[in-house]
């Protein structure tokens, strides 16, 4: 019963988002801040975990992938194909949900327990999609940019690794790079991303709006944000994967 | 002029108000006092639309509040200011930022406009050269004044202060007390002061109310309020030293 009361003040929470909007100019001011806040504040870790991811996925392929039968440019497929389909849209959306996610939750958690919520409300502001609205839409705007990124660097630092270390020739790597790339892929994994963004920011908002009593109860928040975001996120992995892939 | 008509509320089966009634008037520094938990919080949120009455209306100037939806409540609300506790200061703005911010959101003035209302608010508070500061920059006393200047940049109708000077030291809190009296006056806003400030009921109370168990108990104004009869009521006002010496 719980989980359903949850479910229906979370549909009633999106809904208020967008039944009373406010002037549009304030709405693009607060997008752009938020795209800088959310994107290119972490360009940084999203690059420094992509580059790792690639570079692991490269050298255990190779030593997993020990047989004369099994031409070694397969590594690179194997690498491009796990950091396009999976890792970066679904790790880096992870590592988000974490950083994001805590962040949304934390901010508007505090926003909530000091009364500045209870400030918008009486000046008649919608304070939910005064506060969500931005963050959503430069969520699931600038997301698909940094698991493009990801992608990049993720099979950059798989090359990288891979020839530094001597386990494979670059030209193995480079090949199997090309070799049979599918398009689609990254549009799946465009897919995914952006539902993926609408998860963290829509949950770690509704975990911080909802928030009551003080700074234990916004870390609480802040927790059950990234927690559930997370949680989510793979279902939704899965369910996508079944449904558009399968 | 507010008029609170037969207002009960309750929480999950608590009852915090009954049936209560009272006018607030126009140009004048309303008072609720009570003791914790006796419900004036509850019911100043009740008259600004933050919870819901469960039975009897608010009316502003006749308008019944209580009925209105979301969008019917805008116009009342943009002639609402309120002071709260904490201030609650938007920490990412800055003073100038937050005194606009409702100008910005609320009305159609060019910023040539909104800078000339800010400027004012914030000279009308005594705090003509604090613009570029961040709340966390700032005293508790000047946050205060900082939720004034944003409360009055509209040009309320109303006023609403929940605990003014909780938290402020003596002096502090008579300057607060002195400008919230200032501005009622000067504007002719109906003031309501949520407080158990015995300074600001023995300075400002031109009406109060006295709620004790979720019910009105007593009203009047500060010249009543020392020889009332009321025992609870008595017990409240001289439940300090200094107050029982000054009744003596």
């Amino acid at each position: 019963m719980k989980i359903l009361f949850q479910l229906g003040k979370y549909w009633l929470f999106i809904g208020s988002l967008f039944s009373k909007p406010e002037k549009l100019s304030v709405y693009r001011r607060r997008v752009l801040e938020e795209m800088e806040a959310i994107g290119v504040s972490s360009i940084g870790i999203v690059t420094l975990i992509s580059v790792f991811m690639g570079a692991v996925i490269t050298i255990q392929t190779v030593y997993n992938l020990v047989n004369p039968l099994v031409p070694l440019y397969v590594v690179g497929l194997v690498a491009r194909d796990t950091m396009i389909i999976e890792f970066s849209p679904t790790i880096i959306m992870l590592v988000l949900a974490g950083k994001v996610g805590s962040s949304i939750a934390s901010e508007i958690g505090t926003m909530r327990v000091t009364e500045q919520i209870d400030a918008l409300e009486i000046m008649g502001i919608n304070s939910s999609g005064y506060l969500v609205v931005p963050k959503m839409i430069a969520a699931i705007f600038i997301s698909p940019f940094l698991v493009l990124i990801s992608m990049f660097v993720g099979i950059a630092g798989g090359w990288v690794a891979g020839t530094l270390s001597g386990v494979i020739p670059s030209v193995d790597f480079i090949k199997g790079i090309q070799y049979n790339f599918l398009p689609f892929n990254v549009t799946f994994a465009m897919i995914k991303t952006v539902v993926f963004a609408y998860i963290i920011t829509s949950i770690s908002a509704y975990q911080g709006f909802y928030t009551e009593g003080g700074s234990l109860e916004v870390g609480q928040s802040s927790t059950r944000a990234v927690v559930y975001s997370s949680v989510l996120i793979l279902i939704f992995d899965y369910i996508l994967t079944q449904l558009i892939l399968a | 002029m507010i008029e609170v008509k037969n207002v009960s509320k309750g929480f999950n089966g608590k009852q915090i108000l009954s049936d209560i009634s009272h006018v607030f008037e126009k140009g004048k520094v309303n008072l609720i006092i009570g003791g914790s938990g006796s419900g004036k919080t509850v019911l100043v949120k009740c008259m600004v639309g933050l919870f819901e009455v469960d039975e009897g209306r608010i009316e502003y100037d006749g308008r019944n509040f209580s009925e209105m939806d979301f969008r019917q409540r805008k116009p009342i609300r943009q002639e609402i200011g309120m002071l709260f506790q904490g201030s609650a200061l938007f920490d990412s703005m800055t003073v100038e930022e937050n005194v606009m911010f409702p100008l910005k959101m609320l009305s159609n003035l060019s910023l040539a406009e909104r800078v000339e209302r800010v400027n004012f608010c914030l000279e009308r508070v005594k705090l003509p050269a604090s613009h570029k500061l961040f709340p966390s920059e700032i005293s508790g006393g000047m946050k205060k004044r900082v939720a004034i200047a944003r409360a009055i940049s509209m040009n309320p109708k109303y006023l609403y202060c929940d605990e003014p000077n909780s938290g402020l030291d003596p002096r502090t809190s008579i300057v607060i007390d002195d400008l919230i009296m200032e501005i009622t006056e000067e504007y002719q806003m109906t003031t309501v002061i949520n407080t158990h400030d015995m300074n600001s009921v023995i300075s400002m109370g031109e009406n109060i109310l006295y709620i004790h168990l979720g019910k009105k108990w007593w009203t009047g104004n500060s010249n009543d309020i020392m020889h009332s009869g009321n025992k609870e009521l008595d017990d409240f006002i001289f439940a300090s030293k200094i107050m029982q010496n000054l009744r003596k």
